[in-house]
């Protein structure tokens, strides 16, 4: 590897480390005493932190681009980090429209989730294949990205408007769900801390089996829970497997991505049920006291602004530019592969979002649960699509 | 048609929900737009009158209705995703690998499920006739929809006047009353209205600022551009407009290219595969962590030829060159004369072109040849003669070779691993004998042989796989995109804003109106009313 592979990894680990430090800023707006719209001290902090982390995270893409000599934007790394890049982007248009300083306190989280969930992918620099040797390549993900970084922010308020609005004080579906997302949260992180605990350690089993005379292996970095279907483990001294990976899962590594999976559950788990012992209440309940300030009106605006606005652009980019580009790369500008139909579910489930709002009235409360259901389908798309649906997008 | 004629004398059409001039509610239609027991006037329409509000008759009138519900338009959204999104569970049929049956691919790949997935049409779910349905039923929905909307829309917002009827006023959302508030404060306001780009018109001391109403057009000029394309997507059943096929060209062969009449003709000069260094700092490591190479290009050079004049059959025809070029991934080659374009979708390297033989005395350590032969893949002969009595009998030629539980066995019919079963005869050999020959192997099924075939010489070379397209359509997916991106932008970023200035007896009242984006004109209001001595007017529907 080269120096500018280093300067833009530094430069990526900087800016991780500001959007964390802004985040802990836009905190400490929420104590403030004053009036949402003026603007305090720590909230000029938080965005001009933010601003520097953003500006860091660019000096991060142009460097790995001359490192590599195209725009990184080809692995899942690579681009799981744009998106998080896109989202803090999203973030800096939507707070200067709105100045909510709240927005800050959940968005930058997410961000450095998606950040920290990309790292632990491989980060070297990996060469492009000829069919996405292709400007249009840049052009479509790009778009894309920013298209789906904005429909999150949709989300990240979505979320604020349901813990500040949903009835704590009795247990219900809606509360349910809102810890359920609190949850899925937790998951990521528990994903990020076993990954790289287990990474630093070096910890390795290898599986192997034999057939017709070849020999396949797979490698797991997470003690094995699950051992792959009918592989047998070639590493002493480790955990015994619980059980099999069911043989509907199609390939060598999905006993890998299956244990991965059953670990970032269960460490979700024991993360949530650490913050209850903690909190002695709901995760919702905990938080809701401190938005009181908050203006659901104007968070449920922004819930629909960020669609209105990321809408069209995600169109443009995750299905105009996408088309566009498989017709010269596959000849073909539309062909029902997973990613691509995982694209037009988006365009329509926002299609739909917009139509029951404008003409339906769902307003508030309603669209607020769309706004999270739409980013639980990007991220769809963005995870269980790459690595576990087959399809010419397959990255990792 | 029954019309209705309001007090301010504008005469309405049948349907009518406010006044499309001075927009005072029409009482026996309230409700219409839901409005009777609200304080607040639903301004979606403009209460104009939409004709699947006016009439439920006919079954014209019912399927009328039907299509120009949201709320069906919503719900054939939603089953078109869920249809989507189980298309995706596992590959489509076009995604599986070529030449496997497919009833038993889904069944041995997934199981039970595979099984149920593939009986109830899932494989194929993308062309089913029901998914056909769903996508148009959208289709007919949005023009209905459109229709219905739209022409009312138009109507309203053109006779609408500055002056409205008190009743209009008092029940917009934002509303403001200002007890003596002069007239100069009334002038100032119009002049910061004006600042602010409103078009500003009066009647009779009353005012309408208004703003973006072009933006109320983005969804009608955007369901335009999604018709235009789901119309291009028929359009492709049609030959002329779109062709799709497939040919494979050995290097060195001359073939004619399908969909054209047998008028053009390729060769393939020479097919290039290149990958990366693996020395290549930058990308040494993850070379290393796939396993394997990382192609770097794929591409066929390539030489068009067209037929000149008549051909007569039997006979090869006249060729002349039209063009040569390079067929590269993301770079096809287009044959502009009958606008067909060769794109490179797929290679086979190193397919064997002719394997060389020759026979000797088993035990001659010299191995001189007794004769010798030629084996060419794109013509095989059933025997070879060696010259003095000897000849090759072919007695099995397996073009792709593997063993399958211990027998000999071909996986296809291109000649990747070739293998064959000669039967050897010769005037001192008994009754003949049998050589078994695969790559790098004379594996003789029996000891005593005395005589052995080696294989001398091989010829390969790779073969280039060329999508042929023509595709009129594109132009028109590309129009139609092109206007629904239009739409979107016009109805999403911008937006229609309306101020109403009703001067009464000791004051003024200021209404506003917005078709989004609420936040934003309080803010434009708030900005220019703060050097004015008139009030900022109340949400009169905060949520909570
Ligand atoms: C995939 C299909 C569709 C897409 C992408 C689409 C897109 C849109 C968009 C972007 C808007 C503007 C929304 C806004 O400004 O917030 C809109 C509005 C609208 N659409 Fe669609 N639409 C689709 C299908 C339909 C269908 C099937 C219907 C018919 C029932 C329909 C009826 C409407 C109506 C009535 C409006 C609102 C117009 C207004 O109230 O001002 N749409 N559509």
């Amino acid at each position: 590897m080269n120096d500018f592979y280093t300067i833009s990894s530094n430069f990526l680990y900087a800016s991780f480390m500001i959007y964390l430090i802004a985040t802990i800023f836009f905190a400490a707006t929420i104590r403030d005493k004053r009036k949402e719209h003026k603007e305090s001290k720590a909230g000029a902090i938080g965005i001009s932190l933010t601003i520097i982390g953003f500006i860091s995270q660019i000096g991060y893409f142009v460097f790995r681009w001359i490192a590599s000599g195209h725009a990184p934007v080809s692995n899942l790394f690579e681009y799981t980090t744009f998106f998080g890049m896109m989202l803090v982007f999203a973030f800096i248009i939507i707070y200067f429209i709105y100045r909510i300083t709240i927005l800050g306190v959940f968005t930058l989280p997410v961000a450095l989730l998606i950040i920290g969930y990309a790292s632990m992918f491989p980060r070297e620099l990996s060469p492009l294949v000829p069919s996405l040797k292709s400007h249009w390549l840049y052009i479509h993900v790009t778009t894309v990205s920013l298209g789906e970084a904005i429909l999150a922010v949709s989300f990240v308020a979505g979320l604020i408007y349901l813990i500040r609005q949903i009835d704590q004080s009795v247990k219900s579906k809606k509360t349910f769900w809102l810890e359920f997302v609190m949850y899925s949260l937790l998951c990521v992180i528990a994903f990020i801390i076993l990954t790289s605990t287990f990474r630093a350690m070096d910890y390795q089993v290898v599986f192997e089996k034999t057939e017709a005379g070849q020999t396949y292996t797979t490698e797991y970095h997470l003690p094995p829970i699950t051992s792959p279907n009918d592989m047998i483990m070639t590493t002493p001294d480790r955990m015994n497997p619980l059980f099999e990976t069911p043989g509907w899962m199609q390939g060598v590594d999905a006993g890998r991505k299956f244990n991965t999976l059953l670990w970032s559950l269960l460490g979700g788990l024991a993360l949530y049920g650490l913050a209850r012992l903690i909190l002695r209440k709901r995760i919702g309940a905990a938080i809701q006291p401190l938005l009181e300030k908050v203006n659901p009106d104007v968070v449920d605006e922004v819930t629909y602004r960020a669609v209105a606005i990321g809408f069209p652009v995600f169109t443009l980019g995750g299905l105009i530019f996408a088309a566009i580009w498989a017709q010269e790369a596959w000849d073909r500008f539309w062909g029902w592969d997973p990613k691509e139909v995982w694209a037009l579910i988006t365009f329509l489930f926002y299609a739909g979002f917009l139509h029951l709002r404008l003409s339906r009235g769902w307003h508030g409360e309603k669209s607020a649960w769309l706004a999270v259901i739409g980013f639980a389908i990007i991220m769809f798309n963005l995870i269980v699509v790459n690595l576990v649906l087959v399809g010419l997008h397959s990255y990792a | 048609m029954q019309r209705i004629k309001c007090e301010c004398g504008h005469v309405n059409p049948e349907g009518t929900v406010l006044c499309e001039a001075c927009g005072k509610p029409i009482e026996q239609n309230q409700h219409i737009d839901g409005n009777e027991n609200k304080k607040l006037l639903n301004m979606r329409y403009e209460g104009s009158a939409r004709r699947s509000k006016t009439y439920n008759k006919s079954i014209v009138d019912k399927i009328w209705n039907f299509f120009s519900s949201v709320k069906v338009g919503v719900w054939l959204i939603i089953l078109t995703l869920i249809a989507s999104a189980v298309g995706t569970i596992f590959p489509q049929e076009m995604y599986i690998p070529p030449g496997v049956n497919p009833a038993e691919h889904y069944k041995d790949s997934y199981g039970l499920f595979g099984q149920i997935y593939y009986q109830l049409g899932f494989h194929n779910l993308f062309s089913s006739w029901w998914y056909m349905i769903l996508v148009a039923s959208i289709g007919v929905s949005l023009v209905i929809c459109s229709i219905d909307r739209v022409v009312p829309l138009y109507r309203a917002l053109k006779k609408q006047r500055a002056k409205r009827h008190d009743v209009f006023i008092q029940r917009q959302r934002l509303f403001g009353e200002t007890k003596n508030a002069t007239s100069e404060d009334i002038q100032k306001l119009v002049e910061q209205l004006k600042k602010k780009n409103y078009k500003v018109t009066e009647d009779n001391g009353h005012y309408l600022a208004e703003k973006g109403r072009f933006s109320r057009w983005g969804p009608y000029v955007n369901h335009i551009g999604l018709i235009i394309i789901l119309l291009a997507a028929m359009l492709r059943s049609l030959p002329f407009m779109y062709v799709e096929d497939y040919v494979w060209v050995r290097e060195g062969e001359t073939k004619v290219i399908p969909q054209t009449e047998q008028q053009y003709y390729i060769k393939n000069e020479d097919f290039i595969f290149e990958v990366y260094d693996e020395n290549d700092e930058r990308f040494a490591e993850a070379i290393k962590r796939n396993g394997e190479m990382v192609p770097s290009n794929f591409q066929t050079n390539a030489v068009i030829y067209k037929v000149d004049g008549d051909t007569i059959p039997g006979q090869d025809p006249e060729l002349t060159e039209v063009k040569s070029g390079e067929i590269i991934v993301n770079k096809p080659l287009k044959i502009e004369d009958i606008d067909i374009s060769l794109y490179q979708a797929s290679y086979q390297l190193n397919e064997f072109q002719s394997m060389s033989f020759k026979l000797h005395v088993k035990d001659d350590a010299e191995e001189n040849a007794i004769g010798e032969f030629t084996f060419d893949m794109q013509n095989p002969q059933s025997e070879y003669d060696l010259g003095n009595g000897y000849k090759a009998v072919v007695d099995e030629y397996y073009p792709e070779f593997y063993m399958e539980n211990g027998i000999p066995a071909s996986k296809s019919k291109y000649p990747r691993d070739p293998a064959f079963i000669f039967f050897v005869y010769g005037p001192d050999i008994e009754k003949y004998e049998v050589n078994f020959l695969a790559i790098g192997a004379n594996l003789n099924p029996s000891e005593d042989n005395k005589y052995k075939l080696s294989l001398t010489g091989l010829d390969m070379r790779d073969v280039t796989g060329l999508t042929v397209k023509r595709d009129h359509t594109l132009p028109y997916f590309a129009v139609g995109a092109i206007i629904f991106m239009i739409g979107v932008v016009q109805g999403m970023y911008w937006y229609h804003r309306r101020i109403w200035i009703h001067p009464t007896k000791d004051g003024v009242w200021i209404a506003a109106h917005t078709n989004k984006n609420w936040f934003g004109i309080k803010k434009d209001l708030e900005k220019m009313l703060e050097e004015n001595n008139i009030e900022m007017p109340k949400d009169q529907q905060q949520l909570e």
